[in-house]
């Protein structure tokens, strides 16, 4: 199990090395990190002496070097665009995207896990043939459109919820929480439908179809056959069986909910990194697409880890390697 | 027939019918089967693949698939009706009065629970039993069906077990509340040969021991002949022969049956060639008019083309086929057979 | 010659087993297929038609009013115009005509990124197969980083690092191409997978072995042999692909980040009409955004049908 982890933890590193770069060879060679310190009539021999004073003359794996340890720090240069650190920027506005996808993950969750397991467990009922195909329709709808009509309704036409902004937000040290006022809350409520429809659809169609599959396997039969209670058959036995598959797709669904968030929050003019990075890339800011894409690779490579950490709580088979020896004396 | 007794049996299964309804029409499975079992009998069920013979175990213990389902018949249990109970009542049975072992123990026990919990969990569906003493009892099963250090295997987990092993894991869970009866379909096939009878021997005993009664379907003629009290040889959705296993393996009635027979090979006697049967059993959908063995029959008269052949007396056993109807028209007499 | 001759006689032999296949059967008897695939066939009609069909050229600035300007659709308001059923928008273009036009550009870009994929796809999975390790395992270790990418996101980063190549003005002129080009290198993993897989099971084959002894390319041997047996499965990813294109265009666009507003997608046309949408005017937005959900479900159900008919394991 150490030895796995190991290996994971070792590709996870990989894995940051290699967006590292990517991030690297867009900070360096396609934006010039001069252009954001100096004004336009700089003349080139000044900017020749910047360059050498900040080592962009050195050699590329140096560079490389260097970027990464700032990287690891926290540093990422200043914008183009607001000539402000790019890490600031990005942490003043971490804590928005942070709260949608989060509310917006267990939107998807307490919802779409138990739909599915309704319409796997009555695969015939008319409820269940209706639910499909409106699921497949969420899926088909793309994200900015389902935040749109939700605007339509229910703020333009019933005026119940705001259509922009976070409310009223409190802050907790460098945290902004709207989670704590009432206009906070209201104001999240159509952005997390938003953000977590598409995840809904694809978990309830994801734990339909593994439930489906479980419940023709021979231990789900053998389980009747010992006359257990159908609801230790259907949540006891059949639901633990389809966690495998769906602790994987949430978990890469968690990182896209993340990119989606920069969708919604466009729609919403929700004041989190999505929208920072959409700026960036119109106005081709490059340390702020590097800062954010360095970030959005840490954490995937975290939620990959906490996923296989899972996957050993829910399937002792994994475990097993080195238990079975144990025990096989 | 089995001599006549003061006790009722402890199974009855009287015209059963099992249908499938599909879109080119409905095929009958399973066609007006009959058969008791005695308490603590073992009733070995044999025939191909496809005779109706696991399809008779599941409408026993009430888990036939959809769409099948049982068209007509009755299934009784210690007197008491239980085709018709209600799921619920129905779940009360299962594991309780009539237990169940099927074919394959790699994937019979769920692999994500210990086998100890999974034992707790239907003796506490069954029994009032508190946990410590649900355990003590699943120790004890364990320890009853062979398993080499109970008390730490009990908390491994299936994939942690042989083949032999888990069967017998299932043996164990299918005795758990003390069933009357056990369905074991196929318990060994999916085994290695030298655990087959390891397994068979357990599954003998515990139920001399515990006076269950088995109903043992099995393909393997030989587990049979080992095993079984009576035998009933299906074919084609129908119980071809049944009697007890000494006249039915010595004296077989049914040409199917001596078939059968004859493709077992044995030791101490010499063949020239084992025979084997021509031909293959027929689609459900093309079963023909008549005895449904007539076309791959030696002994086919033209009778057996017309009329479907019941049950009928045949020394020590009873036989569908018109070679033992007394003073039948149009069969050749049973004394080809014997010849045969 | 010969090769011509084969070439024929084997399409020949697919159509032949294609109308008598069960793929055929299952289309006809799937009621919501055919009418998916209508659809389907219905707006890509239209929309290539657009300009012989549309009532008005909408982007062209001589022939809009402004006093036509934020019309309601006819149905709902009887200050609507019957020259523009489908109302108009704050420049007096027909919203009609645009979602026509729109859908056109919706449907090229789709249509082409998908094809920009698969041949990447393909190509690399050619490439990774055949010559495996180091190769292979840089590809793949590729695909695998940019798996756990987003596609939405790997397109963004392109088009921003393209706007950091090229100036704003120069942007706009080749957006379409950018387009095509971030959306097709966003989803041609799963084509390199699909072939490298079945590379690896056919370079096995003797018949491999065979063709490098007698001094046949095996390259041309295999893709040969490999092609023809990856045709199903990259047929159903490049269906499911096309709504996901679809999208992720109309998304692009919508972020303000894809086609330029002088030449609208559908996406585009939801971003214009949704500035507007806090004032009441829904049509602008709501007609573009039903066009769109049409088209990419009607692809998305031919794309479900496909492969569980091309699949009979997965059913």
């Amino acid at each position: 199990m150490l030895a796995f982890i190991l290996r994971r933890l070792a590709q996870s590193i990989a894995v940051l090395l290699t967006v590292g770069l990517v991030a690297f060879f867009l900070f360096r060679y396609v934006g010039d990190p001069i252009n954001g310190m100096v004004g336009q009539d700089t003349p080139a021999q000044e900017r020749e002496e910047l360059r050498t004073k900040l080592g962009l003359n050195d050699p590329a794996p140096i560079q490389f070097f260097r970027f990464i340890t700032n990287a690891a720090e926290g540093n990422f240069g200043l914008s183009y665009r607001t000539s402000e650190p790019v890490s600031r920027l990005i942490l003043e506005r971490l804590p928005a995207t942070l709260e949608l996808s989060f509310c917006a993950a267990v939107f998807a969750l307490c919802i779409g896990v138990p739909m599915g397991v309704y319409t796997g467990l009555h695969p015939r009922h008319w409820t269940s043939r209706a639910l499909q195909a409106i699921s497949l329709i969420g899926i088909s709808l793309p994200t900015f459109l389902i935040g749109i009509l939700l605007i339509l309704l229910f703020s333009v036409i019933l005026h119940w919820l705001p259509s922009f902004g976070r409310g009223d937000t409190v802050q907790i040290g460098w945290w902004t929480t709207g989670l704590l006022t009432w206009s906070g809350i209201k104001a999240l409520i159509l952005p997390s439908i938003t953000l977590g429809l598409f995840q809904l659809t694809l978990l309830m169609r994801l734990v339909r179809s593994e439930m489906l599959e479980v419940m023709r396997t021979d231990y789900i039969k053998f389980a009747r056959a010992r006359g257990l209670t159908n609801r230790a058959i259907n949540f006891g036995h059949a639901l633990k069986n389809t966690l495998v598959p769906v602790i994987t797709v949430t978990g890469l669904q968690l990182g896209s909910l993340i990119a989606f968030a920069i969708v919604t929050e466009t729609v919403f003019a929700w004041p989190g990194v999505g929208q920072l990075f959409i700026q960036s890339v119109q106005f081709a800011d490059i340390p702020v697409m590097a800062a954010y894409l360095m970030m959005i690779g840490l954490l995937f490579v975290l939620i990959n880890l906490t996923v296989d950490l899972l996957y050993f709580a829910v399937d002792p088979r994994l475990r097993g390697a080195g238990l079975a020896r144990a025990g096989g004396h | 027939m089995t001599p006549p007794t003061n006790y009722p049996p402890l199974l009855e299964v009287k015209s059963l019918r099992v249908e499938f309804p599909t879109r080119r029409g409905t095929l009958v499975a399973v066609d007006d089967v009959s058969f008791d079992i005695a308490p603590g009998e073992v009733l070995g069920v044999v025939g191909e693949s496809g005779a109706g013979k696991s399809l008779t175990g599941n409408a026993i213990i009430g888990l036939l698939e959809p769409p099948g389902r049982i068209a007509s018949g009755e299934i009784r249990l210690e007197g008491r009706r239980i085709d018709n109970l209600p799921y619920e009542e129905m779940r009360r049975v299962r594991g309780a009065r009539i237990g169940a072992i099927f074919q394959d123990p790699l994937t019979s026990l769920n692999p994500l629970y210990s086998v100890g919990r999974q034992l707790v969990e239907t003796i506490q569906t069954h029994l009032p039993l508190s946990a410590g003493e649900a355990r003590k009892r699943a120790l004890d099963l364990l320890k009853e069906v062979g398993i080499p250090g109970a008390e730490h295997r009990i908390d491994h987990y299936p994939h942690q077990f042989s083949g032999g092993m888990r069967q017998r894991v299932v043996i164990a869970l299918a005795l758990c509340a003390g069933p009357r009866l056990i369905v074991a379909d196929e318990p060994t096939t999916a085994l290695d040969v030298s655990i087959q009878a390891q397994i068979i021997a357990l599954i003998k005993k515990l139920c001399r021991e515990h006076a269950t009664a088995v109903m043992l379907v099995t393909h393997d003629m030989g587990v049979i002949a080992e095993t079984a009290d009576r035998v009933a040889v299906m074919y084609a959705g129908r119980i071809a022969e049944i009697g007890p296993v000494r006249d039915v393996v010595k004296d077989a009635k049914h040409p199917y049956t001596k078939g059968l027979m004859g493709s077992i090979p044995s030791l101490g006697v010499r063949h020239d060639r084992l025979t084997q049967i021509d031909g293959t059993m027929p689609r459900l959908t093309e079963i023909p008019t008549g005895c449904a063995f007539n076309p791959r029959c030696d002994f086919r008269g033209s009778r057996c083309l017309g009329e479907r052949p019941e049950l009928m007396s045949a020394g020590a056993s009873r036989a569908a086929c018109w070679l033992h109807d007394r003073g039948g028209v149009g069969a050749p007499a049973a004394k080809d057979l014997a010849d045969a | 010659m010969a090769d011509h001759s084969a070439d024929r006689s084997a399409l020949g032999d697919w159509l032949h087993r294609a109308a008598d296949s069960d793929i055929w059967w299952s289309f006809k008897s799937s009621s919501l297929t055919v009418v998916a695939a209508a659809a389907t066939l219905f707006i890509v009609v239209v929309a290539f038609l657009s300009p012989v069909l549309a009532p008005h050229t909408p982007f062209d600035p001589a022939t809009l009013s402004l006093s036509d300007g934020l019309k309601p659709p006819v149905l709902v308001s009887d200050d609507g115009d019957w020259s523009f059923p489908l109302g108009t928008d704050d420049q007096g273009r027909d919203v009609l005509s645009s979602i026509m036009y729109g859908t056109r550009l919706s449907l090229e870009v789709g249509f082409a990124s998908v094809v920009v994929a698969m041949l990447i796809g393909i190509t690399l999975g050619l490439v990774s197969g055949y010559f495996g390790s180091a190769v292979d395992a840089v590809i793949m270790r590729i695909a695998d980083v940019q798996l756990t990418f987003p596609a939405i996101l790997v397109a963004l980063l392109i088009d921003g690092v393209v706007r950091g190549l090229i100036s704003v003005q120069r942007h706009d002129e080749v957006a379409i191409f950018v387009i095509v080009g971030a959306i097709g290198l966003s989803f041609w993993v799963q084509y390199a997978r699909t072939v490298r897989g079945s590379v690896m099971v056919e370079k096995g084959k003797e018949y491999v072995q065979a063709a490098r002894v007698i001094g046949l390319s095996p390259v041309l041997i295999m893709v040969r042999h490999v092609l023809p047996n990856v045709t199903g499965p990259v047929l159903v990813i490049a269906t499911i692909n096309l709504g996901l294109a679809i999208i992720t265009e109309a998304t692009l666009s919508f972020l303000g980040v894809g086609l330029p507003s002088t030449e609208p997608s559908l996406g585009t046309l939801i971003r214009i009409g949704n500035e507007l949408l806090q004032s009441g005017e829904w049509w602008i937005t709501v007609f573009p955004g039903i066009t769109l959900a049409a088209l990419v479900l009607a692809v998305n159900l031919l794309g479900d049908w496909l492969r569980d008919a091309l699949n009979p394991k997965l059913r």
